[in-house]
């Protein structure tokens, strides 16, 4: 594996990793880790950082849906079109295109069912291309990006042992 | 209440409680503490393997097994044996499943021990052997290896420790808790004289697979080795089983059928449920096995770079979850390091000399812990050394 795909799979799972920790494990320079990162970043191969956060733990409860579109795909430019307009909503979060039975899954979040009902109705039907859609609402997230949405595990072993 | 130590059998008496013992009471005591003294991986067990076990529990595997174990699991250890060390062991007569490693060294130290009989121990090591060997009435003869050959064991140093009375010599590579191993060259230098004083070699290799640059070599693949070394190893540590209490014994089958029969009257089986969940473990562990060496290599790294940067000797542990670094620039003996770390800064090792006289002046820091905690703690440590640096 070369360099770059090593950072990228440490930060794929801890994007607070400190250039320093990174250094250390792939016995780099600091800087040399800083500059590759700066460059990942600039070419978009590192779209961002996001947070991961059990909102539910702090009493905020948003919605999310996930929506199946039924698209019907346009000369030339086949789904792309479309996609990327779905994709221009600021409370659209994931755009993917699927095999099976629909083409487009789309999820969304909102403050409110209102909210995503709102959406659904106004702004993603009403689109030419779009023949039909079928909401599913989030009930409860278990797991999201590898992390368990449940009291954190402690540490249960003893603390000093042979 | 009476006075009942008078009553106590002597070779009992005469072993001390293990040294870690007063250093985990001092521990538990004090709140806010972040371990570096754990011997055991910070990884729950890969969850097919617990589903194993549920699975075994809920068809109702809740029985005996026999006295050598499963032998479907016996199997298997004699297939990863083959493919890990390159030794063939018969399953029926040459593999003994026990409950962890540490039955196994009794077994395999009581199955050999004559009254009298010595066992060459090279320290500092594990807490057990030493005390295993008296209560098989034996001698323990304390082999020193040191810092300046990374706790190789070297075979000018062995032989002058070899007795007319010299029977066993245990090997425990990757170490614990020096992070130590022996390559090849090594051990074959260790195998003439091993063969040219009739040693029979107990090699406690439960920390094989976490041998980070390169592949762990047993001295049991050496020629001439297979049947006079008794191979040790288990599930504890490749695939975080610690409580599962599950490990195993291979070897020539006379040693092995002696071995069998203490462990028949004395323990009958190991549990069935672990056995099962062990049969897992070998059959589809190997991908999650990798995953958490991957990362005990990545915590490594940043150990042995941060005890660089505040300057504690250390040299590069090659095996196993621990790094040993000197603590001479502070000028105070293990005991009191740790002692004063854990009152200053909150943060505990455990004392070299725990492991043997000559783990003197170093501490024993476990890296099975979470990026944040090994870096926090080296950060206390850091500030520690700046107020005690000698020099």
């Amino acid at each position: 594996m070369n360099l770059e795909k090593k950072i990228l799979k440490l930060l794929e799972h801890d994007a607070k990793m400190s250039s320093k920790t990174i250094a250390a494990i792939l016995d780099k320079d600091e800087n040399v880790i800083k500059e590759i990162i700066e460059k990942l970043e600039k070419d978009k191969i590192i779209l961002g950082y996001n947070t991961i956060i059990n909102w539910e733990r702090l009493g905020e409860d948003g919605v999310t849906a996930m929506i199946d579109v039924k698209v019907a795909p346009e000369r030339e430019v086949g789904f792309e079109k479309v996609a990327e307009r779905i994709c221009r909503f600021p409370e659209v979060r994931c755009v993917y295109l699927m095999s099976g039975t629909y083409d487009l899954s789309v999820v969304v979040t909102g403050e409110t069912m209102k909210d995503i009902a709102w959406f659904v109705s106004h702004r993603l039907s009403t689109l030419e291309q779009v023949q039909s859609t079928v909401t599913h609402f989030v009930l409860k997230r278990y797991k999201q990006d590898d992390f368990i949405f449940e009291e954190p595990e402690e540490d249960k072993r003893l603390v000093v042992s042979p | 209440m009476s006075d009942m130590n008078k009553y106590l059998a002597k070779t009992v008496q005469s072993i001390p409680p293990s040294g870690i013992r007063k250093f985990f009471d001092l521990v538990t005591q004090t709140k806010g503490v972040i371990s570096l003294g754990v011997g055991e991986p910070d990884f729950v067990t890969p969850w097919h393997i617990r589903e194993a076990c549920f699975y075994a529990l809920e068809k109702g595997y809740t029985m005996y097994t026999s006295n050598s174990g499963l032998l479907e699991l016996r199997e298997e250890i004699a297939v990863y044996m083959k493919k890990k060390i390159g030794v063939e062991y018969s399953p029926q007569r040459e593999v003994l499943v026990t409950i962890g490693v540490s039955e196994a060294v009794d077994l395999a130290l009581r199955a050999l021990l004559n009254p009298g009989d010595e066992v060459l121990v090279p320290e500092p090591c594990f807490v057990s052997y030493a005390p295993g060997t008296v209560l098989g009435y034996g001698k323990a003869v304390s082999v020193p290896t040191y810092f300046e050959d990374e706790y190789r064991l070297k075979p000018e140093i062995l032989e002058k420790y070899i007795t007319p009375k010299s029977k066993i010599l245990i090997l425990a590579y990757p170490n614990n808790p020096t992070g130590g191993i022996m390559e090849k060259e090594d051990l074959e230098k260790l195998r003439e004289i091993i063969i040219k004083n009739d040693l029979i070699v107990i090699s406690d290799e439960i920390y094989s697979e976490l041998t980070y640059n390169g592949e762990h070599v047993s001295i049991a693949a050496l020629p001439g080795m297979r049947d006079r070394t008794i191979v040790l190893n288990g599930f504890s540590k490749a695939y975080a089983m610690t409580g599962w209490r599950i490990g195993y014994a291979c070897g020539n089958p006379d040693i092995i059928a002696a071995m069998t029969k203490i462990h028949q009257y004395t323990i009958m089986c190991a549990p069935i449920m672990s056995q099962m969940a062990a049969i897992e473990a070998l059959r589809h562990g190997e991908s999650e096995m990798r995953r958490m060496i991957d990362d005990y290599n990545n915590r490594r790294k940043i150990m042995l770079s941060g005890f660089k940067e505040i300057g504690l000797d250390c040299f590069e542990p090659k095996g196993a979850f621990y790094a040993f670094p000197s603590i001479k620039i502070s000028g105070m003996t293990s005991e009191e390091f740790c002692e004063r770390l854990l009152f200053e800064e909150k943060v505990a090792v455990v004392p070299g000399n725990a492991f043997g006289a000559n783990g003197e002046g170093h501490i024993r820091c476990c890296y099975a812990a979470s990026i944040k905690n090994i870096e926090t703690a080296i950060e206390k440590m850091g500030n520690f050394l700046d107020r005690h640096r000698k020099g």
